[in-house]
């Protein structure tokens, strides 16, 4: 399978098609990462550089993590420490990466379209772990493999997608990617977290937590956001949990056999019970940060193949 | 000493409406005649125009030089010169450099550099609270005696609604006029987008059309208060209409411009997160747009402005979020005007109407018109000559311009100031 891009800087770009290729690959590596020797040598003699200009530990740790079982030299860099501090400014430090000559480059952002912009001044490719609020398409690709995996498909389900949505890249990347594969999404939360608009991308919008659940087959939690809020979105936490945060009670309206998914990190409590979320009956969430290893060593063998053509 | 006649010339008289041909005579510093029929022989220079067209030079209110502070970014003399080569004969400066120009002493600094080095006419205006900070009024008297011909804070909202009303009561016993940013600046405070779909997608904060009916709803109830002399620095949006409408219907003496970037350029432009397309009030959706052409049309907006902002390589090349505001326009006002016309939503003597007349008017001038005895502020342009826009060609030190790359169509041949030939296209 051809795999027709150079980066990965958002799931508006993929077709349905690249999508499925990426999760029947990443199937594959669900597979070997479950066996004891857990190495390949996809990568050998690429170099993975994982740019973080954003805080970020479960993230950076699953790119290294499937990084170096493929075989890459990976080598981490904590920009929100160094070079910016002194005012180098992105462009400076792609022209900085461009002559280390790496093969991939992980990049996190603040910033939306930051990840755009250094894709278009470095040689390599680029996959996005997240930039501002616009999107972080491994984060997608993860939850859509963990659904197709318990649900046995990925289209014509009901899926809800609760809290935060506003200063959500995980939303917006989700909510194009379960569009793109045919689902029905509704978007669950106060109207300051979820704006109007949201309803231009084909979904539906609840206020009312209770009514929106009903009958869904996906439950899918954010994490509210709080280092993105810059003014009042919501009154309080407790006033937020009590409405839309996820309990048993609430759960009960959707299907019997629903999945509930967290991205994490969690604030248990304020969006989620944490013995709901911690019950292996329904969460899925361990799942998910099993399935972002595999997706992201897929994303990245994918587009070193594309790497190793071109040369 | 000038003595030329333009024969053969399409004559666009934003005055009367009318676009015709016909002959044109220019003695000293002023146009002396005029007519339809053929030319006399009065002994004068002959230039035949060839058939096109015949404008008043256009009047560009809100034009930023960045001298003093920031002249690497643009001086008088490159921007005179990409006012010259844009057929703008007047350019009506803004104070929003580094320092503010807040001070007698300043502007006068400002003045003494525009003469010695821009070759158009260059009237500055002042900011109307010291440092552009909405706390204290200027001087606004010493100020106009120095020249000052308008007085703005630019895209400072002055938020505390007591310091306006004053400034607007004390301008308003100076006859002077001020020109404020339309803006509700609780609601726009780092926005770099329209709210809507779009912004959605990109992940941009966001800024509700709202924000700018809601400042100019305050503006409005101010003038009720006030009387003062009032001019709405940029109208982009379909909601702050009525209330324009209204307050022009009501006898205020209110005037609103709105940008070329709004009247040719929609949100979309932005595409994935192209900088030169991030400007102050950020692009507003196509229907917008199209609403904002339609009151060009009428003449509920009288004018339209270049908003010529120049901003450096460094300050563009950044996250969308992160870079600066603002693009040149004084070469690309007229060719992307131009696009309305070819669309065939404005005739030409509208567009020299909004770009020309209504902003001289509006700063009592007595240009942007081609009547006997008018200043001799001229634009000769082939309105259909098509080309591609290299932005390394234009004239500013700054070369921020969202038309990069670009098809247009209209040309500046030769543009004239007080009958003197300031620009001929090579």
């Amino acid at each position: 399978m051809r795999f027709a891009h150079r980066h990965l800087l958002g799931i508006e770009h993929l077709s349905q098609s690249d999508i499925t290729a990426i999760l029947d690959l990443a199937e594959k590596y669900v597979d070997l990462n479950r066996q004891a020797a857990k190495h390949s040598d996809v990568l050998s003699g690429l170099t993975q550089i994982n740019m973080f200009f954003e805080n970020s530990t479960r993230t950076q740790a699953s790119f290294e993590l499937a990084g170096k079982r493929l075989g890459a030299d990976v080598m981490n860099m904590a920009m929100q420490a160094s070079s910016i501090k002194k005012g180098e400014t992105l462009i400076d430090t792609a022209m900085t990466l461009n002559a280390m000559h790496p093969d991939l480059l992980v990049v996190r952002h603040p910033h939306s379209g930051a990840v755009d912009l250094l894709a278009q001044k470095v040689n390599c490719a680029v996959l996005n772990a997240g930039d501002g609020r616009h999107e972080h398409p491994t984060q997608a690709l993860l939850d859509a493999l963990t659904i197709r995996r318990a649900k046995g498909r990925l289209h014509r389900l009901n899926i809800a997608i609760c809290g935060d949505v506003a200063h959500s890249r995980v939303a917006r990347s989700n909510l194009i990617l379960l569009g793109k594969m045919e689902n029905r999404i509704r978007l669950i939360g106060p109207p300051t977290l979820v704006p109007g608009q949201f309803a231009d991308f084909g979904a539906e919008i609840y206020d009312d937590m209770n009514e929106g659940l009903k009958d869904v087959d996906v439950v899918m939690m954010l994490r509210l956001q709080k280092e993105r809020m810059d003014g009042g979105f919501i009154p309080s936490e407790r006033e937020y949990y009590h409405r839309y945060g996820l309990d048993a009670a609430k759960l009960a309206q959707a299907k019997p056999d629903a999945i509930v998914m967290h991205p994490g990190p969690m604030n248990r409590g304020v969006e989620i019970d944490g013995t709901l979320a911690d019950d292996i009956n329904r969460s899925v969430i361990q799942e998910q940060v099993e399935m972002g290893v595999a997706v992201r060593m897929a994303a990245m063998e994918l587009l070193a193949r594309n790497q190793r053509d071109a040369a | 000493m000038s003595n030329l006649i333009f024969t053969n010339a399409r004559l666009i008289d934003p005055e009367t409406g009318t676009d015709s041909t016909g002959w044109l005579h220019v003695t000293e510093d002023r146009i002396a005649a005029r007519g339809e029929s053929e030319a006399p022989d009065t002994g004068a220079q002959v230039i035949d125009c060839g058939g096109h067209c015949l404008a008043p030079g256009i009047v560009d209110i809100g034009v930023k030089v960045c001298e003093p502070g920031e002249r690497h970014k643009e001086s008088y003399k490159s921007a005179g010169l990409a006012a010259a080569a844009g057929g703008v004969t007047t350019i009506i400066t803004r104070p929003d450099t580094s320092p503010a120009i807040d001070t007698p002493e300043s502007l006068e600094f400002v003045t003494r550099r525009a003469q010695a080095d821009a070759p158009v006419n260059v009237l500055p205006m002042a900011a109307l609270t010291k440092g552009r900070e909405g706390r204290e009024m200027t001087e606004i008297g010493f100020l106009q005696d120095a020249g000052a011909v308008a007085f703005t804070d630019c895209d400072h909202v002055v938020a505390n609604t007591k310091v306006f009303s004053r400034a607007l009561t004390y301008a308003r016993s100076c006859n002077a006029l001020v020109i404020a940013h339309p803006q509700e600046p609780g609601l726009s405070n780092g926005a770099a987008a329209t709210s809507g779909k779009f912004a959605a997608l990109r992940g941009l904060p966001a800024v509700s059309p709202m924000a700018e009916r809601m400042g100019l709803d305050r503006d409005i109830a101010l003038l009720e208060m006030t009387g003062a002399q009032y001019h709405a620095d940029q109208i982009t949006t379909a909601r702050a209409l009525p209330a324009l409408e209204r307050a022009k219907r009501n006898g205020l003496d209110i005037t609103a411009g709105t940008s070329i970037h709004h009247l040719t350029l929609n949100e979309l432009d932005v595409a994935d997160y192209r900088t030169f397309f991030k400007v102050k009030p950020p692009l507003r959706s196509e229907d917008d747009r199209q609403a904002v052409i339609e009151a060009v049309r009428t003449g509920l907006i009288d004018t339209i402005s270049s908003m010529h902002t120049p901003q450096d390589e460094e300050s563009k090349r950044l996250p969308f979020e992160e870079a600066a505001s603002g693009a040149v326009a004084l070469e690309t006002l007229l060719p992307a005007a131009l696009r309305l016309y070819h669309s065939g939503q404005l005739d030409l003597p509208t567009l020299f109407r909004a770009m020309a007349l209504n902003p001289a008017k509006r700063l009592g001038l007595d240009s942007g018109r081609l009547s006997e005895g008018a200043p001799a502020d001229l634009v000769l342009f082939d309105p259909d000559v098509p080309f591609l826009l290299d932005r390394f060609s234009l004239r500013s030190k700054s070369q921020n311009t969202p038309f990069d790359g670009q098809r247009m169509q209209g040309k500046v041949t030769a543009t004239y100031v007080a009958g003197q030939e300031v620009y001929r296209r090579p």
